[in-house]
């Protein structure tokens, strides 16, 4: 018999640290203890993208959208959905102006406005079963690669469709694929870049664990048509799931026959191996991945040659992004003038973006170029909680930079594709490669990080050099010198004791750094100071010259002192901040007024997070 | 596992789909069991039985299978309702399993209504 209900239970990496996986096994037991075994089917997906409410499942064929499961939620809904037909309300989202709850997952504002072709098969198969990728086209677009196209037509088909490596630098795959292909040189490589180390960005695991028959069939598509014999998948230690999923993958390829030797009798030999990385950030960056899958040390070398000429042991090399094979499978399906319809003039084609920070519905999405970053934060990510301000929005993780909210009202000038010049608010700037550069940024992977008005712009880049720093891997010595100076004075500023001309050297730094460095991550490391030296000098004036932080981040500069007047007449003097303060600064009895005695106070922030009366202000 | 030809993968394809057609919401036919109070002491739950077993025996690949509660008509139970896309829905009445079967043949396989078990056409007006 058919099963007649799916439940779609989100095993990505958020849900499962917020226990989907128990939430599963309740579901599957209660199922048993109803008899409803034969009818109900539960299938373990990969991210389902809204990461923020899980642990989530989606229930079809109605598409009723569960959040927020835990495993005493079960027996109601098994009761009620399974066997009364009736949805449950209480377990359905409700964003927070809504006046009843969205049940189905197609009229949640977070997903309506997303278009999926990477993540086309996210919570809709088992991640783990080669057939349910099959079933929905699977390696359909492989054998129309083998069987009706010759090497030549897939390359323009990925040329003209437009495509751009979403890595972050853009650059043209048809390109990139023709160069390769004319590289002389055998055998050819093909390398798959999920070394995602962006703080903040999940887009590439996500694809791995939901979807890693998609990567596989991309490469296969690419070695035909660059006539590679080996790939390899580089994937960061960090991700244990992913690396499970895609190694499950690859071996069903393998039993299948759609890896190894004369691939579906079309003659094509390919065959996929995996490099972990070890987790150094520099690895994202190509010949330094390459370095690390020969064997050697991660670091980075000049270019040219360029790994199209010289890559893998010296061989004619193809690498590109997780996303970016994920995109090669639907092009060749529907064709390039499908998928060149979707997005900005130079921009074709969705972007995933991991949405996180000061931002309601936290999450993985996938939106069309083009798409503006209002829409992106206000109607998917649902703005920001709390009665909070939007202060800025950082894109492209370490490499990139921050926009600011504080120019919404002030329109700069966008350049429409038809040449057009029209003043439009930075909000409504449609996102696309171009477009985050002119302001300064970059598209980056993908990591999007909003902040709000408790956010402090010198924190958050003292936050990033204080990674890249760290990350640099010290082969040429503007990266390796400069960023650590950068950091210095990053953080004496932040201590309080920065100068003028900390500020002055902190931007002639970041100008040597990132013209002289050998590789991308030196170039681009000095990207968060500058765009926040550009959009929010007032913050680091504020720091060095009245010594404070506006946004109450820097504990060095703050001050604290209680409201004598809250603290008796709304905590009655209760006291948690007297007995809670580690260094016994506050002194006072009970019903009566609380005080700091600054001479004793470490300026540590515990009184302000224990006391329940907001008595404590930081100044 | 056998290495896989063109066809095999096409094969593999057309059997998985079924599953996946039910997780995309999308069909030709919707058939939706009211499972209430009433619809289940009437014994639906055996009637939404007899319509996973018709489908299953006929190979439809189109159909979703519903369920949903009670219709406000408990002494007409068990009953289910027929919504062909782009068709008005049908309420059915009174049904056996092998009712069931006639109008899956009649009503889903042959695209007419079967009328002498049908309630009427249509659905009361919401809001």
């Amino acid at each position: 018999m058919p099963y007649r209900v799916h439940c779609m239970v989100c095993a990505g990496t958020g849900c499962v640290s917020n226990r989907s996986l128990e939430v599963r096994d309740a579901l599957e037991k209660e199922i048993r203890k109803r008899g409803l075994q034969d009818e109900v089917q539960v299938v373990t997906t990969g991210c389902n993208g809204f990461c923020a409410v899980g642990p989530l499942m989606v229930v079809q064929p109605d598409g009723i959208f569960y959040q927020q499961l835990s495993t005493k939620d079960i027996p109601l809904l098994v009761e009620e959905h399974f066997i009364k037909g009736r949805a449950v309300k209480k377990l359905m989202y409700t964003p927070p102006e809504a006046p009843a709850p969205i049940p189905k997952m197609s009229d949640i504002p977070f997903f309506m406005h997303q278009r999926l072709i990477a993540l086309r098969n996210r919570g809709l198969i088992d991640p783990e079963k080669i057939e349910d990728y099959i079933a929905r086209d699977g390696y359909q677009a492989l054998v129309k690669a083998l069987s009706q196209m010759t090497p030549e037509q897939i390359i323009e088909e990925i040329t003209r469709a437009g495509l751009r490596g979403r890595g972050g630098a853009g650059f043209p795959t048809g390109v990139k694929w023709r160069k390769v292909r004319q590289a002389p040189g055998e055998p050819k490589y093909i390398i798959c870049n999920g070394d995602e180390g962006d703080p903040g960005a999940f887009m590439d695991r996500s694809i791995f664990e939901s979807d890693p028959h998609s990567v596989i069939e991309g490469m296969l598509i690419g070695a035909r048509a660059i006539g590679a014999r080996y790939g390899v998948v580089y994937i960061r230690n960090e991700y244990p799931l992913a690396l499970e999923r895609i190694q499950i993958a690859i071996q069903q390829a393998r039993e299948y026959g759609l890896l190894g030797e004369n691939i579906l009798d079309s003659g094509l030999d390919f065959d996929i191996s995996v490099t972990r990385g070890a987790g150094a950030f520099v690895c994202g960056e190509e010949t330094a991945l390459i370095a690390s899958v020969e064997g050697r040390l991660g670091d980075p070398r000049a270019r040219p040659p360029y790994p199209a000429e010289y890559g893998l042991w010296g061989k004619p090399t193809c690498i590109n992004n997780v996303e970016t094979w994920a995109n090669v499978a639907p092009i060749i399906m529907h064709g390039w003038q499908w998928y060149s319809e979707i997005g900005t003039e130079r921009s074709k084609g969705t972007k995933v973006f991991s949405l996180v920070g000061k931002v309601r519905n936290t999450g993985l999405v996938e939106v069309p170029m083009g798409i503006t970053l209002r829409q992106l934060i206000y109607d998917i990510g649902g703005g920001i909680p709390g009665d909070k301000k939007f202060k800025a929005v950082q894109t492209g993780g370490p490499s990139g930079g921050c926009i600011p909210a504080g120019m919404m009202d002030q329109p700069i000038e966008y350049v429409a594709p038809d040449g057009k010049r029209e003043a439009r608010d930075y909000l409504d700037l449609p996102i696309d490669y171009e477009s985050l550069t002119d302001v300064g940024s970059m598209m980056g992977s993908g990591g999007l990080v909003v902040m709000d008005e408790d956010t402090c712009m010198v924190d958050v880049s003292r936050y990033f050099l204080a990674f890249t720093q760290d990350e640099s891997c010290g082969a040429c010595t503007p990266c390796r010198e400069g960023t650590k100076l950068m950091l210095d004075i990053l953080n004496r500023i932040v201590d309080g004791h920065g100068t003028m001309d900390d500020l002055r050297a902190l931007e002639e730094i970041a100008w040597v750094v990132k013209q002289t460095s050998l590789c991308g991550l030196g170039k681009t490391a000095p990207n968060p100071v500058l765009t926040t030296l550009k959009y929010f000098r007032d913050e680091y004036l504020a720091h060095i010259e009245a010594h404070k932080c506006p946004a109450h981040v820097c504990r060095e500069l703050n001050t604290y002192r209680i409201d004598p007047v809250i603290c008796v007449e709304r905590g009655h003097g209760c006291g948690v901040c007297r007995r809670e303060c580690p260094e016994k600064a506050i002194l006072g009895e009970k019903n009566q007024p609380h005080r700091i005695d600054p001479t004793l106070c470490k300026k540590c922030g515990v009184c302000v997070d224990v006391c329940h009366f907001n008595a404590v202000i930081v100044e | 596992m056998p290495k896989l030809k063109i066809e095999d993968l096409a094969r593999m394809r057309e059997e998985a789909r079924r599953a996946t057609l039910l997780r995309e919401g999308a069909g030709r036919v919707k058939i939706i069991v009211h499972l209430g109070t009433c619809g289940i002491a009437a014994g639906g739950r055996n009637i939404m039985a007899a319509v996973l077993r018709e489908i299953e025996q006929r190979n439809l690949h189109d159909v979703l299978v519903s369920t949903t509660g009670c219709a406000g008509l408990c002494s007409r139970e068990p009953m289910m309702t027929v919504e062909v896309l782009g068709e008005a829905p049908v309420k059915y009445v009174d049904l056996t399993e092998g009712k069931v079967r006639e109008i899956i043949a009649e009503h889903i396989v042959g695209g007419k209504i079967a009328d002498r078990y049908a309630l009427a056409v249509g659905s009361e007006r919401a809001l």
